[in-house]
C-alpha cells in the first residue's frame, strides 16, 4: 500500500459531481504536483486531503490508515495556503507554533522546534514582528514554518507561489524543492502553473474537468502527453496542432504537409506506420527550429522553406510564426538568429518528436513500427 | 506665464479656503448653539432665567441645579433626583451592549467562515430586523416579557435591547469578517483549533475596530430608548424615561435650570463613549465597508 492513497475519491456538491472517481497512489517522500487550470477541481482534491472537505465517495488513507472522517488536526497534515492564512494578531513566533500550543506540546520543546525551524528558513530576526509588517517573501516563508514546524508525514500546498511577483516566485520555487530534497518529506503541491508543476514535481497529475488526464513523471507528461489537453496545456509556447491526412507510402506512413501558401512537402515516417485516415499533428515549437540549432546529424529532421509571418526575440530564444497547413504555428530559433519578417527562411522540423492524435477521441495514437 | 497662473491659483485658493472655514465656522456655531444654552442656563440660578437672559452667561454662577437635578428633583413622587434612573440606565446598557455585542460577533463568524446550507436566508432575516420599527412590536414584546416572567424588569429590558440588536451588531460583524480570508480559519483547523477556540484566539483579537462601532452603536441606541423603557421599565425606569417625567411635570415650577442640567446628564455619556471611540468609530465602519 502506498503511503498516501487516493483510491475511487469522489467529490459532488448536491447533484452536481465535480471530482470523478480519483485514483492517485504517492509514495513516500514523492513530490506530486496537482496541475490544472482554474475550477478543475485540484485544490477541492488537495482540501480533501487535509480534511477541510468531506470525501462523497471513495477513500483516502495515509500510512494504511482510512483519513475519511478524520480531522484535519488529526492527520498529521500541514498545509500552506495561497493567501499564507498567517493569523494576524500573533507574532511570527506565534503563529508558528500555535499548533504546537493546540496539541499540548510542553513550551520547552515548543521552542526548540521554533528554533529549527527558523533557523532553517532564516527568518530568525524576523520572530517577533506581526504578519502585517512582513513582505510577501517573509510571510511565504513563516507560513512554510508554521507547517515545517509539525513535523507532518505530508506536506500540502495550495498554490503557494501564486501572490508572489516574477521573480520572487523563481527563488522561492528554488527553495521549495530544495526543501524537499533535504527533508524528504511527502509532498502534494496544488498549482496552474505548468513551470512549477515541471520543475518541482517527481510526479504531475494533470488534471482537467474533474478527472486526472494523465499521471506521470514530468518526463513523460511533456514527451507523451496522452491526449490533446495534456499536450496543449503543459509547455509554453504551447504544442502547435495541425490536421493531416496520414496515408500508406512504401516505407512506413506518410503525409502532405503544406507549406506556406502553395508548396507541398510530404512527410515520410521512415520505418513506422499508422492506420492511414485524418490525424492531429502535435508539433512543440523548439521541434520546429533553424538548421543551425538542429542537429543534422541524425538525418532525421526534414528541412522546409518558409515565409517569416512574426518574429519574437525573448532573450535566450527567439519566437518566429510560420504557416503549415494553412495554420499559424511557432516556432523556437536560437536567440541570435536574423531573420526578417515577410523573408523566405529555413525552418528543421524534428521528425522524431511528432505526437499524432486522434481528433474525435483526441487521445494519442502511437506509431507501429514496420514489420515489427 | 505660468508665474501669473500660479499666482492666481494660490490667491484664489486662499479666498476660496477663507470662505470655506467661514462658512464652516457658521455651521458649526449654529449647530452648538442649543448645546450653549443648555450649558449656560444650567449653571445660573432660575431667577436669571426667567427674568428673559436666555443667551447671556450667568451673572451668578452655580452647581446648584445640577446637584438638584442630579440627586433632589422630584421625579414621580420621590424625591430622588435622576441617580438612581442613571444608575438603571447603567444596568441596562452594559449587559445589553455586551450580550448583544458577542452574539453579534458570533453570528458573524459563523454566517462567513461556517457557511451552511441556507445562511444567507438567516442573514435575511437577521437584516430584516433591522428595519421592524419599534412601534409594532410593543405587544408581542410584552405578551413574550410576561410569560418570561421578565415585565416590567430591568432584565426584561437588557432582553428586549439585545434582540433589537441583534440584527445590527451581525450585520457589522458579518461584513468586517467577510474581508478576512476563509484559509485563516482551515489554517487553525489543520493546527488543531476547534469553532470557539478559533473565535476567542483568531477572530475577536482582530475585532477591535468593529466591536468599537458596534459597542458605540447600540450603547448610543440603548441608553437614548425611550419608547421600550417607557413601555416595559416598571419601577426601574431608564434615564430617559425619568428625564422626560422630570421636565414634562405639570405641577409646580419650571426649574428650567434644573432641567437643563438634567438634560445633560442624561447625554454626558453617549457623549463621552463618541469622544473616547470616535476615532475608531469612523475607521471602523470603513473597514467594514471595504467588501461586501
Amino acid at each position: 500500500m502506498s503511503f498516501l492513497n487516493i483510491k475511487n475519491a469522489t467529490k459532488a456538491y448536491g447533484d452536481v459531481e465535480v471530482l470523478h472517481k480519483i485514483d492517485i497512489a504517492v509514495e513516500e517522500g514523492e513530490f506530486l504536483v496537482l496541475v490544472g487550470p482554474s475550477g478543475c477541481g485540484k485544490s477541492t482534491l488537495l482540501n480533501m486531503i487535509a480534511g477541510l472537505e468531506e470525501i462523497s465517495s471513495g477513500e483516502i488513507s495515509i500510512k494504511g490508515k482510512t483519513m475519511n472522517g478524520v480531522h484535519p488536526s488529526k492527520r498529521n497534515i500541514a498545509m500552506v495556503f495561497q493567501s499564507y492564512a498567517l493569523y494576524p494578531n500573533m507574532t511570527v513566533a506565534k503563529n508558528i507554533t500555535f499548533g504546537l500550543e493546540m496539541h499540548n506540546v510542553p513550551k520547552s520543546e515548543c521552542a526548540s522546534a521554533l528554533a529549527d525551524v527558523a533557523k532553517l528558513l532564516q527568518i530568525e530576526p524576523l520572530l517577533d514582528r506581526r504578519p502585517g509588517q512582513l513582505s510577501g517573501g517573509q510571510r511565504q516563508r513563516v507560513a512554510m514554518g508554521r507547517a515545517l514546524v509539525r513535523n507532518p508525514d505530508v506536506f500540502l500546498f495550495d498554490e503557494p507561489l501564486s501572490n508572489l511577483d516574477a521573480k520572487l516566485r523563481v527563488d522561492m520555487r528554488t527553495e521549495i524543492k530544495r526543501l524537499h530534497e533535504k527533508l524528504k518529506t511527502t509532498m502534494v503541491y496544488v498549482t496552474h502553473d505548468q513551470i512549477e508543476a515541471m520543475t518541482l514535481s517527481t510526479r504531475i497529475a494533470v488534471m482537467f474537468q474533474g478527472y486526472v488526464q494523465q499521471l506521470g513523471t514530468p518526463k513523460q507528461i511533456y514527451d507523451t502527453p496522452s491526449n490533446l489537453y495534456v499536450a496543449t496545456f503543459m509547455g509554453s509556447p504551447s504544442m502547435n496542432l495541425l490536421p493531416v491526412d496520414v496515408v500508406d507510402g512504401t516505407d512506413g506512413s506518410q503525409f502532405e504537409l503544406k507549406v506556406g501558401e502553395q508548396s507541398t512537402k510530404t512527410v515520410e515516417l521512415k520505418g513506422q506506420r499508422l492506420p492511414a485516415g485524418r490525424y492531429t499533428l502535435g508539433l512543440r515549437p523548439e521541434h520546429i527550429t533553424d538548421p543551425e540549432s538542429a542537429d543534422l546529424e541524425s538525418c532525421e529532421y526534414l528541412t522546409i522553406e518558409s515565409v517569416v509571418e512574426v518574429v519574437e526575440p525573448a532573450g535566450a530564444d527567439t519566437f518566429v510564426t510560420t504557416k503549415l497547413q494553412g495554420i499559424s504555428v511557432n516556432t523556437r530559433m536560437r536567440g541570435d538568429i536574423e531573420v526578417v519578417t515577410g523573408e523566405v527562411t529555413e525552418f528543421s522540423i524534428d521528425l522524431r518528436r511528432l505526437h499524432f492524435f486522434d481528433p474525435k477521441t483526441e487521445l494519442r495514437v502511437e506509431l507501429e513500427k514496420v514489420g515489427g | 506665464m505660468s508665474n501669473v497662473t500660479q499666482d492666481t491659483a494660490v490667491r484664489t485658493s486662499t479666498f476660496t479656503r477663507i470662505f470655506i472655514y467661514g462658512l464652516l465656522i457658521l455651521f458649526a456655531a449654529y449647530y452648538l448653539m442649543p448645546l450653549f444654552v443648555m450649558i449656560v442656563n444650567s449653571l445660573k440660578p432660575l431667577s436669571e432665567i426667567t427674568s428673559g437672559n436666555m443667551m447671556a452667561l450667568p451673572e451668578v454662577w452655580t452647581l446648584e441645579p445640577w446637584r438638584q437635578a442630579w440627586s433632589k428633583a422630584q421625579i414621580g413622587i420621590e424625591p430622588t433626583g435622576l441617580k438612581p434612573y442613571f444608575v438603571n440606565s447603567l444596568l441596562i446598557v452594559i449587559p445589553a451592549v455586551f450580550i448583544s455585542t458577542i452574539i453579534g460577533a458570533i453570528n458573524g463568524y459563523v454566517l462567513t467562515k461556517w457557511r451552511f446550507r441556507g445562511d444567507t436566508l438567516i442573514f435575511g432575516a437577521l437584516l430584516f430586523s433591522c428595519f421592524i420599527p419599534f412601534q409594532i412590536v410593543l405587544i408581542p414584546m410584552a405578551i413574550v416579557l410576561g410569560k418570561l416572567g421578565i415585565a416590567g424588569s430591568i432584565p426584561g429590558l437588557v432582553l428586549v435591547h439585545v434582540v433589537y440588536g441583534i440584527g445590527f451588531t451581525t450585520l457589522y460583524y458579518r461584513n468586517y469578517y467577510a474581508v478576512f480570508p476563509t484559509e485563516l480559519v482551515r489554517a487553525a483547523q489543520i493546527d488543531g483549533a476547534g469553532f470557539f477556540r478559533i473565535f476567542w484566539r483568531i477572530m475577536l483579537p482582530i475585532s477591535g475596530p468593529i466591536t468599537v462601532v458596534s459597542v458605540i452603536w447600540q450603547f448610543t441606541n440603548v441608553w437614548n430608548d425611550f419608547l421600550f423603557g417607557a413601555s416595559f421599565a416598571g419601577q426601574e425606569q431608564p434615564m430617559t424615561v425619568a428625564l422626560n417625567n422630570l421636565v414634562q411635570s405639570s405641577t409646580g415650577v419650571k426649574e428650567y435650570n434644573v432641567h437643563f442640567a438634567g438634560a445633560i446628564l442624561a447625554a454626558l455619556p453617549t457623549l463621552l463613549v463618541y469622544i473616547v471611540a470616535g476615532r475608531y468609530f469612523v475607521r471602523g465602519l470603513m473597514a467594514g465597508s471595504v467588501k461586501g
